[in-house]
């Protein structure tokens, strides 16, 4: 399944591999800031990786997918605030959020298609976006302050130690891909992926698609909220702008970007948005004006995105 | 013909539907005998389409029923009625391009099995899912090509996959929109000959355009004009038929008008 000999997967095992060996190799080469960098995009691969599950495999191209991120954040950030800092308590919560307000997000959205999801994708996100921002208790648009990380009451298992964090990250990104990779070979991911070929079909031989599209919009949204979690433990912070509209788009470009529909596009998506923007930015701060025409290109000249551009024509299909 | 059988494989009861001011189904009723091949006939605009859109379950009817072996399946949804044993094949052919052939027809076997609510396990070296699908495969003359990507396959070879993937889920009644539709004379044939194999073994109600393979493959014929059954009989009696041949047969050149 894995071919080495395929660039695309030469470029995943360097991600996957530098994932790995950052916080020993960062600080031996005198850059110990590139330890929180990886952290912060692993957990937006995380996040693309469950995006890419509705998006790639499913064909729902959700512009507020970002949202889930900051569910799963603020309930992190909540609790926290009120003095629950026990995980056992903060992330059951926060993955049953996350799956009843996809699950309600979704009933609504799935009856619609095409651009219509789109627009009502996005505006139930920014509901919730501005509920954050009004919501002055809990430092509206200032953001919230977490004191302290989940505490999973373990001996061995703290994730205030920061390589316990890190690894923490990391296993959950492995675990996003391998989980993946387990549904779209599913019977479920075999009526995911024919509902996104040809939904028509797909009814015609006996099975009502909705069910299922809804039940991965699920799927995706609990994902993105556990990575949301993670990003609320890791910056000891939650803000309502890790939901606002435009992290959607950077979702939906790191996925594009990457190689939609394919395992590990997102995470190489995800590092090479998060790296270039990072070493463009040190360059010139009007360093937009060189990114926003390169992601034009990509879409333009490489509608399969890196994997896509990486991968020979031979091995494709 | 044997009108003591028990209860029709189908029957359409006095179906109407329209559109506005245009009554596209009209008063229509029908009856398929078990085992036996139906076409429907009728010139452009007959109201063919709408009839397959309201038998399948994408529309709903005004007035009227429809009852798959006795059983009224009227408000039953598209998917429900192939769970009760009616499914279509589409005149546009409607196949999943990207997959294999054998992809193709093993999900179609999947969804005879029940509910997809399965996470896990790999699908694709499921030998429930790719034995049944092999075995109809090589039945309908496509065995050598189960791992060609469906959209590489030739235009006659689609159709005929587009009806095995119908056929995977068990029909009690195969309705085939147009299986003719865009063939050329060559392709038509192999057509005919590949339903021809499957006459007896399936009940069908064959909606189509093409006279030569109605008149090959068709038990008894009904003929629509203007969303109304003018008349239904063995094809013999449908050629002597003088009120289709006033409508429809004999005059050639309205043929593809209307």
């Amino acid at each position: 399944m894995i071919e080495l000999r395929n660039p695309a997967n030469i470029l995943t095992a360097i991600v996957i591999g530098l994932c790995a060996v950052v916080p020993f190799l960062a600080p031996a080469l005198g850059e110990p800031f590139y330890v929180i960098v990886f952290a912060r995009i692993m957990i937006w691969a995380i996040a693309a990786v469950s995006l890419n599950l509705i998006m790639g495999y499913g064909g729902m191209i959700s512009f507020g997918h970002a949202v889930y991120l900051g569910i799963g954040g603020y309930t992190i950030g909540i609790l926290a605030f009120h003095g629950v800092n026990n995980a056992w308590i903060q992330w059951p919560l926060g993955i049953g959020i996350c799956a009843l307000i996809s699950l309600i997000f979704g009933a609504i959205s799935l009856r619609t298609r095409g651009v219509y999801f789109i627009m009502i994708t996005l505006a139930l996100a920014q509901m919730i976006f501005f509920l954050s921002v009004s919501a002055e208790r809990y430092g509206s648009d200032d953001g919230l302050n977490i004191l302290g990380r989940s505490d999973f009451g373990l001996p061995f298992y703290n994730l205030s130690d920061k390589l316990t964090m890190y690894y923490t990250i990391f296993a959950f990104l492995l675990l996003s891909v391998f989980v993946s990779w387990r549904l779209i070979h599913s019977r479920f991911g075999v009526v995911m992926r024919a509902a996104k070929s040809n939904d028509t079909r797909v009814q015609a031989v006996g099975v009502s698609t909705y069910r299922y599209r809804l039940t991965a919009f699920v799927i995706a949204g609990v994902m993105c909220g556990i990575a949301g979690m993670l990003q609320a433990n890791l910056e000891n912070f939650v803000s309502p702008d890790m939901m606002n509209w435009p992290r959607s788009g950077e979702l939906i470009f790191m996925v594009v970007l990457g190689g939609m529909s394919t395992l590990f596009g997102p995470v190489t998506g995800a590092f090479v948005f998060l790296m270039l923007s990072e070493i463009l930015s040190t360059w010139t701060i009007h360093w937009h004006i060189i990114f926003g025409p390169f992601l034009v290109l990509v879409v333009i000249f490489a509608r399969g995105g890196i994997a896509g551009l990486l991968t020979p024509r031979a091995a494709r299909e | 013909m044997s009108s003591a059988a028990a209860n029709p494989a189908l029957e359409a009861r006095t179906l109407r539907k329209s559109f506005g001011g245009l009554t596209a189904t009209d008063n229509l009723s029908l009856e398929v005998a078990a085992g036996e091949i139906h076409a429907v006939i009728g010139p452009n605009g007959a109201g063919k389409t709408t009839f397959v859109n309201l038998l399948s379950g994408l529309m709903k009817p005004d007035a009227g029923d429809i009852l798959l072996e006795g059983r009224d399946i009227t408000r039953l949804s598209a998917p429900a009625r192939v769970k009760q044993g009616l499914v279509r094949s589409f005149q546009i052919t409607s196949i999943f391009r990207d997959f294999t052939v054998l992809e193709n027809v093993m999900l179609s076997v999947q969804a005879g099995q029940g509910h997809s609510f399965r996470f896990w396990a790999p699908a694709a070296k499921d030998e429930s899912l790719r034995g049944p699908a092999r075995e109809l495969l090589e039945k309908v003359g496509l065995g050598d090509r189960i791992d060609v990507v469906a959209g590489n396959l030739a235009h006659g070879e689609q159709r005929q996959l587009e009806i095995a993937i119908s056929l995977a889920t068990h029909p009690r009644l195969l309705l085939l929109d147009e299986p003719m539709a865009g063939m050329g004379p060559e392709e038509s044939q192999g057509m005919i000959e590949f339903l021809k194999a499957l006459k007896g073994e399936y009940t069908m109600l064959l909606i189509e355009h093409d006279m030569d393979a109605v008149f090959a493959l068709a038990d008894r014929i009904t003929v629509l004009v203007y969303g109304k059954a003018i008349a239904t009989g063995t094809p013999d009696e449908i050629r002597g038929d003088a009120a289709v041949r006033a409508a429809y047969l004999g005059d050639d050149s309205s043929e593809g008008a209307a």
